[in-house]
């Protein structure tokens, strides 16, 4: 997994597992305190204590095709590489929410990459299940909601060819545009060097 | 600048999907699925998924339902994709780079003709 938007992707899919109808993914670049953050709630059926407790080991799984499961402990593993951790939080019938973070400096920092692939992958291959997404970065937000849309929609396929153009460049927009802001960001201070060591 | 999505842009495309959905002679829809397990992430199945999606906008293909699934046990031959057309039989193809699921598409879902050396051996 190269891009934290792989990892996302990988963990949604355990809403989905878990019979969720409503997931929202928030990520978070907070660039004065060096850190980058996600989280993936869902209202699917949730975990009781006793898997909790386990969940991060990597040969705890629920499915029966593979004794193993390693999105959970792989994510943790690369957010305590970059000063970070992984926590989550769940309770049967509650479902669960999950929060993983990253010194975003931090050399080993994967980048966060295709994240409006992810939202389009998985808003087209999951229509039944309400997807919100919101990216934020230096006061700025974008949220992606496909609710609105599928009501507008009545019943015609997201598959549709001009709808799947629609909702894409809808999320490569919003996306863009946040990223936008973080460039400016990062590349203020350098304009601003004081000249008067000289 | 970036053009303003609206909702009224998406009633136009409702209202325009609605008069092809008219015109054109009903037929039987194609469903392909995409492993997205772990494993199939890790192969690089978005990739392929995104290739599947950008053939469906660039050929302006309708009634193809696109879903994805978890891992099903094949981890070695990720990214997988299963293919039915309309209640035929599934068909799973094997190592399915953005290349191949570009020319699975195109030849097995625009022209019908099954991609036998891709299909994974039973």
């Amino acid at each position: 997994m190269r891009e934290i938007a792989l990892h996302l992707m990988d963990i949604a899919e355990n809403s989905v597992a878990a019979g969720a109808s409503n997931v929202e993914i928030t990520i978070e670049e907070d660039l004065q305190n060096d850190r980058l953050k996600a989280a993936i709630q869902d209202d699917g059926r949730g975990m009781g204590e006793e898997l909790l407790g386990r969940i991060t080991d990597p040969f705890v799984t629920s499915r029966t095709t593979r004794k193993v499961g390693l999105g959970i402990p792989l994510l943790k593993a690369a957010a305590e590489a970059c000063d970070g951790g992984l926590c989550i939080a769940s309770a049967p019938g509650r479902g669960t929410h999950l929060e993983v973070s990253f010194q975003r400096s931090h050399i080993d920092r994967m980048p966060l990459g295709d994240i409006a692939g992810t939202m389009l992958t998985l808003v087209i291959a999951y229509p039944r299940i309400h997807w919100v997404f919101r990216y934020r970065a230096n006061g700025t937000e974008f949220t992606f909601d496909d609710e609105p849309i599928k009501k507008e929609l009545e019943g015609i396929s997201l598959t549709e060819p001009s709808i799947l153009t629609f909702i894409r460049e809808l999320l490569e927009e919003g996306i863009s545009q946040v990223r936008q802001t973080i460039l400016e960001k990062e590349t203020m201070p350098k304009l601003s060097t004081p000249q008067s060591r000289r | 600048m970036s053009s303003v999505k609206s909702l009224e842009d998406l009633k136009r495309l409702k209202e325009e999907a609605l008069e092809k959905r008219k015109a054109r002679a009903t037929s039987g829809h194609a469903q392909v699925t995409v492993g997205m397990g772990t494993c199939g992430i890790a192969a690089g199945a978005r990739e392929t998924m995104k290739a599947i999606l950008e053939v469906i906008e660039e050929e302006d293909l309708s009634d193809i339902i696109v879903t994805q699934t978890g891992c099903i046990g094949l981890c070695e031959w990720e990214p997988i994709v299963e293919v039915r057309l309309a209640d035929g039989p599934k068909v799973t193809y094997g190592k399915v780079s953005p290349k191949a699921a570009r020319e699975i598409m195109k030849e097995h879902i625009e022209g019908g003709k099954v991609l036998t050396e891709l299909v994974i051996p039973a």
